[in-house]
């Protein structure tokens, strides 16, 4: 895999995307405690400063090159080969970028009702921490970042949480770390063993990935390990059940970077640690995660049918989406794994719509259960506008960006496992079960007086979700500049495995043997006349 | 049948293509274009304007509307050129007047018209496309594919669409959301015009399922009751079970096609033999739960009547004349594939053919038991659907075609003709609450009354045309000819004709004749209501003309006329359609279906005149046989309960997802998943108070510590959190690294 390839760039973008936010934090800690419009101003600047950043290098980025850019190195701990190494790649380019915008949007849309200090320093050192964890190239940088995220993460649900915010925040703090304990043996077992084999002790992803000096058994191993951690974190049914209660337990703000970002490290390191490091490890139990992925699709639309509770049902509605992510990751080729990409980002912006909306109204209503709620189409007819829009999207309307992620990874399952594909189709109906289901009950009807005396969206609120709007249309009508830069990195990654996999079957599509130009056509039509007529 | 399959050999000669192409035909995309430009200016500024956004959107139909008849125009043009450039060399001393009746005592299988059609040659479509998005070798395009198929449907969506707008500004004329209603009118001719314009599968979904939103938006337009805002809801749900389908199907044939969504290329490989043909048996199955779905075939029906719930406008538009028919267009459009995979040719039955006979005639038998004008207009609706179902599944291509040009301008006709009536009688559609409307509305009584002549089946109205070719092509009828003998499916069709004309005679009794038995003062409506009912009237009594059999046109003496639709509209002697057989018109066929249908709208006729004269007031007998029998009785019930249908879908499947299933899952759930997960959670605690006491306090201390480095802000909040767990989660993982470094040494 072609590397390091534009290491020319002289403003150190990427250390930036991380700097930026943790000298916010530091700016934070200097605002009174009792100014919260300071509070909220600082915090929005920061994150819209990392934002900008993160976008204009998106808009810097090399297209045709599949390898990492912007490359930033510094040498760590020389003896142990350990690099603070950052990269961007097709792969994490977009989710770098969501990282960036998400944020400002999550502080826009959303105020803690107390501490808006911590609240706010939370929240801004979680953005460098999941910068961090998308960009780190260094196993041990990684598992830092990837650490990290949790405690930021952990301090919003406990303290700005809702009512069962207590055991929701430890049961997510708890499930997660311990899976991620075992990534860590993980880690030094993968970095050790290549150390034995090859004689340099490094931690180095892309040295690791390239020398693969592993056992098949070791390399096993350690693939699971990694796995559970992602599975854990993607959640992959069974390992699922944090998720929920967390996600409703969670501000607003919280569920907005919980799902849009925050669940993507599991998607993510399945395909950039597990794919790429211990390609054949991950190509032999494929059936387990296109199995488990499927389920998930599944049991997480049908169990979103019978939610109560609005914001519980989006975090069902996650389950299932994130399985539509693993099912294409493990189908092994392009499309797939393209799809679940696109997935991933488009998943981040819905459902981080979603969420903000479902926020907005638990902040008018003071209740998010679907019963209590009617008819507010009537008293707030923009929100609902918003509302059907967002659901449309996140149901995967072909137009908006929902589609596009979906189709992709059901034609890449459908060549890999065409069965999966088959099972995977049917989350089609049961999304637009639950979510429609569940916007009749609550949007349309009659209004209750409480319901008549709903606020509208105000212009502000409409202002802070117009960039997800916006977002949903255009990758809907357009996606091709973000699949034009994902595309060279995935196919490399393809190439990557199928050079280290010995059985891999290629499930790319034939071409086929004639291309359609008018006068073979015709020919092949009189060959195939000829036939019927000879019978 | 020997010699008809070698007639395809002969019939099959592939021409050199003749290109022909224009401003109009490479610009259409404006068109879509033009409508979706029209729904965002309405949703944005409508409700500031002076008529709250109808001008908007009668403007940008109106333009498209020019666009569709010019390029009609200009297609026709083309295709007449051509057809006669060829003339001159082959067909001269061929063309021999088809003798019908005389021709069954010879019986030629070979139909005589098809000689002179040998060597006609089509325009090549004219395909524009452009580059959506790339993966890996694919390239995914959107763009517009001009052809006979799509310049039809491309007149008649705009010209429906016209009409329905300038009869809604009356119609829903100060409704609450009369901006929204507008909008959504607008997107939906956009996403209709997208669909049909598709050079690819892919576009072809992306419009099916925008369609399917609109209409879900347009039968919830009232949603302050639960009745429409469940009409919508079912409607969405039962589509998306189609498009699993579609979905499932379109993926499968892109595979089968050696990777391409382009319908030409796929089409072309299909006629070519390329695709294997189990392949294409799977995506036609497939794509047939489609088009059951959006064409509301048996069993998937429900939902069309259920939508009737929309404003009447809506129901004209998307619910008869056009989005329905999105199905059958589907067909139309990838029909090699349909052709190859389901053996159409020289076979007595198929799946398509059995599909759309079953929808036409139990659709037609529930439309007898509706006391709702607008259900019976949407029963029939699901039966002619089966109609044109059922001529493209024995292989009528032409028919099923001309079919669906015909009934868009009945049907269109028939439910803005029931949108006048409740109109005028404070707003029921209730049978049982009209009577005698002939006097009082003699404008919609004259234009209903053509509505369901052409419905029926008269001549010479437009549905007599259409109907008589697709029993024709079932080549069962002697002389007939077809691509195989499609027994049930004629017989089924046959019998629909006649159940057609026996419950529109009812219709018409009950609403026009006798006296009127509502409580409202009915009066005939005003003009932006009456005209567009005489245009659709108009068209319904001479659109049929447009493909009149040979022989017709020859005895009107207009030698040229004959099967001039299909002229237009069917490909020949091209790679991508396949080589299909033309049934002969059978005048003994016409005659005898004609008299089948009037013979059922006489007993019907009688019947209710005979109710009259007992009770002038009565719309049912109260005390006879009918109402007597057991057996009919049951089957009454049966039909009056829809064959149980919803009750399957709502309470056994939907009810059983939502409810059981659902919560089983969640029960499995809360206490087997995460009960585990608690479990486990409460061990390792106990495990962390007596590592906590006996153990070493001094380093977990310090991670503790560690942890909540920097969280003194938090510190009052989080009082009470982070004492005792954080140790137990510091002691699980110490605990789970030691195990698994354990693993590695023993193992590696």
């Amino acid at each position: 895999m072609p590397l390091l390839a534009a290491e020319q760039v002289s403003f150190p973008v990427l250390p930036a995307l991380i700097v930026v936010p943790l000298l916010t934090v530091v700016a934070l800690l200097f605002v009174p405690r009792h100014r919260a419009d300071y509070l909220k101003a600082v915090a929005l600047l920061g994150t819209t400063i990392t934002g900008a950043i993160s976008v204009q290098m998106l808009a810097s980025f090399d297209v045709d090159d599949p390898g990492f850019q912007f490359v930033s190195r510094a040498t760590w701990v020389e003896d142990l080969g350990i690099s603070f190494f950052l990269g961007v790649d097709g792969i994490s380019l977009f989710l770098v970028v969501l990282s960036g915008i998400l944020y400002p949007i999550a502080i826009l849309a959303t105020e803690p009702h107390h501490d808006a200090k911590p609240y706010y320093a939370w929240l801004v050192l979680l953005q460098a921490g999941s910068m961090g964890v998308f960009m780190a190239l260094d196993l041990l940088l990684f598992f830092l970042f990837f650490e990290v995220v949790l405690v930021p993460m952990y301090f919003l649900i406990g303290g700005w949480g809702h009512g069962n915010r207590v055991y929701a925040s430890m049961k997510f703090f708890i499930y997660t770390m311990a899976a991620s304990a075992l990534m860590l043996v993980g880690i030094l077992a993968v970095v050790f063993l290549t150390a034995a084999e090859t004689g340099v002790t490094t931690f180095d992803v892309t040295q690791l990935a390239g020398a693969s000096a592993l056992s098949d058994t070791a390399a096993m191993l350690v693939f699971l390990s990694f796995a559970l951690a992602f599975s854990v974190k993607v959640p992959l049914f069974p390992l699922h059940t944090w998720l929920p209660d967390a996600h409703t337990e969670a501000p607003t703000a919280g569920s907005i970077i919980l799902a849009g970002v925050m669940l993507k490290l599991g998607t993510y390191g399945f395909i950039r640690f597990g794919l790429y490091l211990f390609p054949e490890a991950a190509w032999n139990v494929r059936w387990l995660f296109i199995t488990l992925g499927v389920i998930g699709i599944v049991y997480g639309a049908v169990v979103a049918t019978m939610q109560t509770d609005l914001k519980r049902l989006v975090a069902y509605s996650s389950v299932a989406h994130l399985g539509f992510i693993v099912l294409g990751t493990f189908a092994f080729n392009p499309q797939g794994i393209e799809g679940g990409i696109l997935v991933m980002v488009n998943h981040g912006i819905s459902t981080g719509a979603l969420f903000i909306l479902v926020g907005w109204i638990y902040e008018r209503r003071h209740t998010r259960q679907i019963s209590e709620l009617s008819g507010m189409q009537k008293a707030a007819p923009v929100m609902a506008g918003a509302f059907t829009f967002v659901m449309l999207s996140s149901i995967g309307l072909p137009g908006l960006n929902g589609f596009v992620g979906e189709f992709l990874v059901l034609l890449g399952a459908f060549n890999a496992n065409r069965y999966a594909a088959v099972i995977a189709t049917t989350g089609v109906i049961l999304a637009a079960l639950y979510l429609l289901w569940a916007y009749q009950r609550t949007f349309h009807g009659t209004p209750t007086e409480t319901d008549l005396e709903m606020k509208d969206m105000t212009m502000a609120e409409g202002l802070s979700l117009l960039p997800l709007l916006g977002l949903i249309v255009f990758l809907g009508v357009y996606p091709k500049p973000m699949i034009e830069r994902i595309e060279p990195a995935v196919e490399a990654l393809v190439a990557h495995v199928d050079a280290h996999v010995a059985d891999f079957a290629d499930t790319e599509p034939e071409a086929p043997a004639e291309r359609t130009d008018a006068g073979t056509l015709t020919d092949a039509l009189h060959e195939a006349e000829e036939k019927k007529e000879g019978k | 049948m020997l010699s008809t399959t070698s007639l395809f050999a002969v019939s099959a000669e592939i021409a050199d293509p003749v290109v022909k192409t224009n401003l109009l035909y490479e610009w259409v995309g404006l068109v879509p274009g033009t409508m979706a430009l029209s729904f965002l200016l309405i949703l944005f500024f409508g409700k500031k304007l002076p008529y709250k956004g109808a001008e908007i959107g009668i403007t940008a139909i109106s333009l498209s509307f020019l666009f569709a008849v010019a390029m009609a125009f200009t297609w026709i043009i083309d295709t007449q050129s051509v057809l006669n450039g060829d003339k001159g060399e082959t067909a001269a001393a061929v063309v021999v007047d088809d003798p019908i009746g005389v021709g069954e005592t010879a019986a030629p299988l070979i139909p005589l018209a098809e000689e002179g059609e040998k060597a006609r040659v089509t325009i090549d479509p004219i395909v524009k496309e452009f580059d959506w998005l790339e993966n890996g070798n694919t390239t995914f395009g959107v763009g517009t594919l001009v052809d006979g198929q799509s310049v039809m449907m491309l007149f008649v969506v705009t010209f429906i669409s016209l009409l329905v707008h300038v009869f809604s500004t009356d119609y829903v004329g100060g409704d609450r959301r009369y901006t929204h209603y507008f909008a959504f009118l607008s997107l939906f001719t956009a996403s209709m015009l997208f669909m049909v314009l598709s050079t690819n599968t892919l576009q072809l979904i992306v419009g099916w399922e925008l369609v399917g939103v609109c209409s879900f938006a347009l039968i919830g337009h009232w949603w302050e009751e639960k009745a429409n805002s469940d009409a919508a809801l079912k409607a969405f749900l039962t589509n998306r079970v189609g498009d699993i389908g579609l979905l499932v199907g379109m993926i499968t044939l892109y595979f089968g096609a050696g990777g391409t969504f382009d319908i030409i290329d796929i089409n072309s490989q299909a006629v070519a033999g390329e695709i294997d043909h189990t392949l294409l048996l799977i995506a036609s199955c497939c794509l047939m739960a489609a088009v059951a779905s959006k064409s509301g075939q048996f069993i998937l029906h429900t939902w069309l009547p259920d939508a009737m719930a929309g404003p009447t406008p809506v129901s004209a538009l998307i619910h008869a004349a056009t989005m329905v028919v999105a199905g059958v267009y589907m067909i139309a459009r990838l029909y090699p594939v349909f052709w190859d995979g389901l053996s159409i040719s020289g076979s007595n039955i198929n799946l398509m053919a059995l599909m759309g006979g079953i929808t036409c005639v139990f659709g037609g038998a529930l439309a007898f038991v509706q006391t709702d004008v607008k259900k019976v207009l949407a029963y029939s609706t699901v039966s002619q659907l089966g109609y044109m179902v059922l001529a493209l599944g024995v292989g009528a291509y032409t028919a099923g075609l001309f079919h669906l040009f015909t009934h868009a301008f009945f049907k269109a006709c028939l439910f803005l003709g029931a949108g006048s009536l409740s109109h005028a009688c404070h707003h029921t559609f209730d049978m049982r609450e009209m009577g005698g409307l002939r006097k009082i509305m003699p404008k919609t009584f004259a234009t209903f009354v053509i509505g369901s002549l052409a419905l029926a089946g008269a001549f010479p109205f437009a549905g007599f045309w259409s109907k008589d070719e697709i029993l024709a092509g079932a080549g069962v009828w002697p002389g007939t000819g077809g691509n195989g003998t499609y027994y049930i499916p004629f017989w089924f069709g046959m019998l629909t004709a006649a159940m057609t004309a026996g419950y529109m005679a009812r219709v018409i009794w009950l609403v026009f004749m006798g006296e009127y038995r509502g409580h409202a003062h009915p009066h005939e409506n005003g003009n932006r209501i009456t005209v567009p009912l005489m245009i659709l009237a108009f068209m319904a009594t001479i659109a049929g003309f447009l493909n009149m059999p040979k022989p017709f046109a020859d005895f009107l003496g207009i030698k040229d006329a004959g099967l001039a639709f299909e002229h237009w509209v069917e490909p020949a002697s091209v790679a991508h359609f396949p080589a299909i057989s033309h049934a002969s018109p059978s005048l003994s066929l016409a005659i005898v279906a004609s008299l089948v249908a009037g013979a059922a709208a006489a007993a019907v006729w009688a019947y209710y005149r005979r109710l009259h004269q007992m009770d002038p007031k009565a719309t049912a007998y109260t005390d006879s046989f009918v109402a007597n029998n057991k057996l009919i009785r049951a089957g009454h019930t049966m039909l009056v309960e829809k064959y149980y249908l919803d009750h399957l879908y709502t309470h056994l499947i939907a009810g059983g997802t939502k409810g059981p299933l659902a919560r089983a899952a969640y029960w499995f759930n809360q206490n087997v998943l995460d009960g585990t997960v608690n479990v486990a959670g409460r061990s390792t605690a106990s495990l962390g108070r007596f590592v906590y006491r006996y153990i070493d306090q001094g380093a977990i201390d310090g991670a503790v510590n560690a942890s909540g480095l920097g969280a003194s802000g938090s510190g009052q909040v989080l009082r009470g959190i982070q004492s005792g767990k954080i140790r137990s989660y510091a002691t699980l993982m110490f605990g789970a690294a030691a195990l698994l470094a354990a693993v590695f040494i023993v193992v590696v």
